[in-house]
């Protein structure tokens, strides 16, 4: 695969794998949410997640991020527990609706986590890009000082991206963060996160319930099947990065949406 | 990138609304001030033509002479009300947000004393107001008191709701950040409470001068409050009235004093 996810500083030793799941079960009462979930996520690498409605994709970031514990079997984050790995930030989410505090600005928003769980006794890490240069590296350079609402939908979710980073995360979670927004907007901020992916070395899980999305971002897609979640299939996306939107066009691109498109209907 | 045009798209639409807001607040203002000097042309000309005696209903030119002519009366009066308003207005406010918070923190004094405190709600204001001035004497601290209990609950309720309105994903933001209950507390659910105490503080800013004129009824010599009984009992109506205005224009000059102090605070 693309050789830059190897810029990853070797110092932090961080084994290959970034997140690990072994026979894991999440129940809510009675409910079954995932069922007897395996699964090695490659340490650099972009995977997304799509299934049907109900399937869990949600359950499965929250899982991996400690929000929701598992009933049983072991999640492993480069070696740690999900609580250790939380405390030291290994990891950092971004959420479908951009999550910004209204009140504060652009900027502020983005050195939120900076401020926060300080009193916990674990280093926090820190990017070696200041906030103001996250800003500018998701494209907003100028608007440091606008507030949420004065930001459109891409905008605030660009912000919310700037945020994941500022404490220099390896593992990235996302859960259908374009999901709300225009397909233009989509396709610019699909390439900006190639770009981030790309520049940071950072593995990413992308929950969408877009097929083309999830074809053209990740380099492996799983195909969850839902009542009860678990996973049916691991697609393997074998096009070369960098990729662009014409790629969409491509009788490759189309085959592989054909095939998940197919595998999504027999979920 | 086509994108960056699609952002600009939608700021100028967004300068359009504000247009459009503009004109509409124009309008907001306009349209009731030229109906509240249509009904005082009709009042004035009413009491001419149908010669009501000036002691039972003035017109409203004689009001505005009185206004006009017994002004240091007025003020003289002004200024005790308007203390007592705005310290039961801090007083009962501050009570209200330091409860609320502590219910927020913990259910069981929620449980222990919301109940109370509705109970205390529902008695009428005019029924409690003697107690109070027999337990506090006929000063300042009754009338404070009075005023402070009057603002006390809609800003509770207001505050608890507040404190409560924080969005889930805020709250996972802060578990994903390994956030304690006290920076939970001052980053995330006290601004987010602001909006809800704002709109509470904007009810107490009218509520508290209520409270204080109440207050001033059962027992004082000086005040709005006890201005109203002597100039009733005295069928000085065009005193009366003026000093309801005065009255109205204290409650006014609260309500604006608070919605000044929202702009500066509440920028979202």
């Amino acid at each position: 695969m693309n050789t830059s996810n190897s810029t990853q500083t070797p110092a932090t030793g961080s084994p290959p794998v970034a997140a690990s799941l072994s026979n894991a079960f999440v129940k809510f009462g009675a409910f079954t949410a995932i069922e007897d979930f395996t699964l090695d996520v490659d340490s650099g690498s972009f995977y997304t997640i799509l299934g049907p409605s109900g399937c869990g994709k949600s359950t499965l970031l929250r899982l991996v991020s400690d929000l929701v514990p598992a009933a049983s079997g072991e999640v492993v984050i480069f070696g740690k527990s999900t609580e250790e790995a939380r405390l030291a930030r290994e990891f950092a989410f971004v959420f479908q609706d951009a999550a910004l505090l209204p009140w504060r600005t652009a900027l502020q928003n983005v050195e939120l986590p900076l401020e926060m769980g300080k009193k916990r006794g674990v280093k926090i890490p820190i990017s070696d890009k200041s906030p103001v240069e996250l800003l500018e590296l998701v494209g907003l350079k100028g608007r440091e000082n606008a507030l949420p609402h004065e930001l459109s939908g891409g905008m605030r979710q660009r912000v919310a991206i700037a945020r994941a980073l500022v404490c220099k995360p390896k593992l990235l979670l996302m859960d259908e963060p374009f999901g709300a927004l225009d397909e233009m907007t989509r396709d610019h901020l699909n390439l900006q996160l190639l770009n981030i992916w790309h520049e940071t070395g950072v593995t990413i899980l992308f929950v969408t319930h877009s097929i083309p999305e999830a074809v053209f971002l990740g380099q492996k897609v799983l195909m969850l099947q839902s009542h009860p979640g678990r996973l049916r299939e691991v697609v393997d996306i074998d096009l070369p990065y960098p990729r662009e939107i014409k790629l969409r066009d491509t009788p490759e691109f189309t085959k592989y949406a054909a095939y998940l498109r197919e595998l999504l209907e027999t979920c | 990138m086509s994108v960056i045009s699609s952002d600009d798209i939608e700021e100028t639409i967004q300068i359009e609304q504000r247009k459009a807001e503009r004109n509409q607040k124009i309008e907001a203002i306009g349209i009731p001030l030229v109906t509240l000097l249509m009904l005082l042309l009709l009042w004035q000309f009413g009491v001419r033509v149908f010669e009501v005696p000036g002691y039972i209903a003035p017109a409203p030119s004689d009001v505005a002479v009185t206004f006009v002519e017994k002004f240091p009366v007025l003020l003289e009066n002004f200024w005790p009300t308007l203390y007592e308003s705005v310290f039961g207005f801090f007083a009962g406010n501050l009570a209200a947000i330091f409860i609320a918070v502590a219910f927020v923190h913990n259910r069981t004094v929620e449980k222990a004393f919301f109940p109370l405190a509705v109970f205390i709600n529902t008695i009428p204001i005019l029924a409690i107001a003697p107690i109070l001035v027999l337990i506090f004497g006929a000063g300042l601290t009754a009338k404070v008191v009075i005023a402070g209990m009057i603002c006390f609950f809609p800003t509770l309720v207001n505050m608890v709701r507040g404190l409560q309105s924080v969005s889930p994903q805020s709250l996972e933001l802060a578990r994903i950040l390994s956030a304690s209950k006290t920076e939970i507390f001052w980053k995330i659910r006290l601004p987010s409470s602001l909006p809800f105490l704002f709109s509470a503080l904007k009810i107490a800013a009218t509520t508290c001068v209520i409270g204080a004129i109440v207050g001033e009824w059962v027992g004082a010599d000086l005040g709005l409050g006890a201005l109203i009984i002597d100039s009733t009992f005295n069928f000085r109506a065009s005193l009366l009235y003026a000093t309801v205005f005065m009255s109205s224009g204290l409650s006014v000059l609260l309500f604006v004093a608070v919605s000044i102090v929202e702009k500066l605070v509440i920028r979202w």
